[in-house]
């Protein structure tokens, strides 16, 4: 059974007729961006951007691109021109012979809520003509009504912060929201009402549909001294054992980090803004200072590829600097 | 003429507020002088010092020095609280009645730090 929320949705069902047996498999970096695909075939590892765009043709499956952490506003010198490489990796993403079917951005689209950066947002993802869909990180709450300015533009059709779901392609897409009151000396929130909402959601569907989830702070704790986990996370992946197919997309910590649990496979993605140190490598996250001219390499491209049956997971990690 | 040799061993904050009242100019430059103890300096993450000590009336001003932005929220049924501070941003809040108050950063969690309100601070 569909929420209402399914009217998000944008395109309609690939008339490929992909089983609802498909596994979500296999991805690519691009410029600072994802490439998913989706088919019942043999699996992919996709590269470059030119390979990945070829490897997508060769696929003739849908595909999505994840795109993370813009904070559009960003100005300090671990990178002065956020808005300059979030529109450089949508530049590549445009220029595809081959498009994907949408974008998914999981959160701090903006850096500090104001309207002038949401505005950059819309222009800059509007370019691509693909259809985006969004959840929030913090930084896109933070404006005087704590998180209205973000509901204004994204809030169409969603429930409480922003959470919704969707289907493309025979998978469940669900969207959720973990950057709403935060508890001190905690991690991520979901909350009880959010998770009722997931139970329900989920309620009606098949085991054998393919789920993905995104929201911006990993649902698994990568690395709790840094904030870096959903305190209620398990909850929400509680209700997701049951399916035996389920992909997690989060951002938040800028950079690459992969987990395969049972039947879900986590991803954390890298920002299109700036790099962060890895767990526990300096004294605290935050922006991290490499040479200008390394930045892209930080902002690099990473391919992955799952395969099916065995749960094994091939990462390959490519450079933005050598598109 | 003000005479320093009356007050040794003080503090360039007091000899201002003294300063100030010895030569009748009021105790604006004197309350400029002691807000300015009163900081809670944000950097990699934390508040510091942590705990701060004050007296009844005293402001606190924190001070955003990381390159990500950070705010400051009471807990415990506390409801003061700061605006989203960019880097180099400030927030000052006053306490006017004694007691210990916890607050954190709403947008990184893991950040905690209390106030303590004292009428005497040498206690």
């Amino acid at each position: 059974m569909t929420e209402p929320q399914n009217s998000i949705a944008s395109d309609t069902d690939s008339p490929t007729g992909l089983d609802r047996r498909s596994v979500l498999r296999c991805g690519a970096w691009m410029g600072a961006g994802v490439l998913w695909s989706v088919s019942g075939g043999v699996p992919y590892s996709l590269g470059l951007l030119g390979e990945a765009e070829a490897a997508t043709a060769a696929v003739a499956g849908p595909t999505f691109i994840q795109f993370s952490d813009s904070h559009i506003g960003f100005d300090k010198p671990a990178n002065p021109n956020a808005l300059g490489t979030l529109t450089e990796a949508l530049g590549k993403v445009g220029a595809m012979k081959n498009k994907p079917g949408f974008i998914i951005h999981t959160g701090d689209i903006t850096h500090l809520s104001k309207p002038q950066q949401f505005d950059d947002a819309k222009q800059s993802f509007g370019a691509t003509r693909i259809k985006t869909f969004y959840i929030p990180g913090e930084h896109d709450l933070v404006d005087a009504d704590q998180g209205k300015a973000y509901l204004e533009r994204y809030g169409k059709g969603t429930k409480g912060a922003g959470y919704y779901s969707f289907d493309q392609h025979g998978i469940h897409y669900i969207g959720l929201v973990n950057v709403v009151d935060l508890k001190a000396g905690g991690l991520g929130n979901l909350g009880d009402e959010q998770i009722a909402w997931l139970a329900n959601d989920l309620k009606h569907r098949r085991s054998s549909q393919p789920i993905v989830v995104f929201a911006h702070i990993p649902l698994w704790v990568v690395y709790a001294d840094w904030g870096w986990g959903t305190d209620d996370g398990a909850k929400a992946l509680a209700l997701l054992q049951r399916f035996g197919s389920v992909t997690v997309l989060n951002g938040h910590i800028h950079q690459i980090i992969q987990k395969v649990e049972g039947n879900i496979t986590f991803h954390t993605a890298r920002s299109t803004a700036f790099p962060q140190p890895t767990p526990g490598s300096a004294p605290a996250p935050g922006p991290q200072l490499v040479p200008a001219e390394q930045l892209r390499d930080y902002l690099g491209i990473t391919s992955v590829t799952i395969k099916r049956g065995n749960k094994a997971l091939a990462l390959t990690d490519r450079e933005l600097s050598q598109i | 003429m003000f005479d320093f040799g009356r007050y040794p061993r003080l503090s360039l904050a007091v000899l201002l507020s003294l300063v100030a009242a010895d030569i009748g100019v009021g105790l604006l430059i004197a309350a400029s002088a002691w807000a300015a103890t009163n900081q809670v300096k944000i950097s990699n993450f934390t508040f510091g010092p942590n705990p701060i000590t004050i007296s009844p009336g005293d402001t606190v001003t924190w001070i955003n020095g990381d390159d990500i932005p950070h705010n400051v929220r009471a807990t415990g049924g506390g409801t003061w609280k700061c605006a989203v501070m960019d880097t180099d941003g400030t927030c000052d809040i006053t306490f006017k009645v004694a007691g210990e108050f916890t607050y954190f950063c709403a947008l990184h969690p893991k950040m905690t730090g209390k106030v303590i309100v004292k009428t005497d601070k040498t206690e």
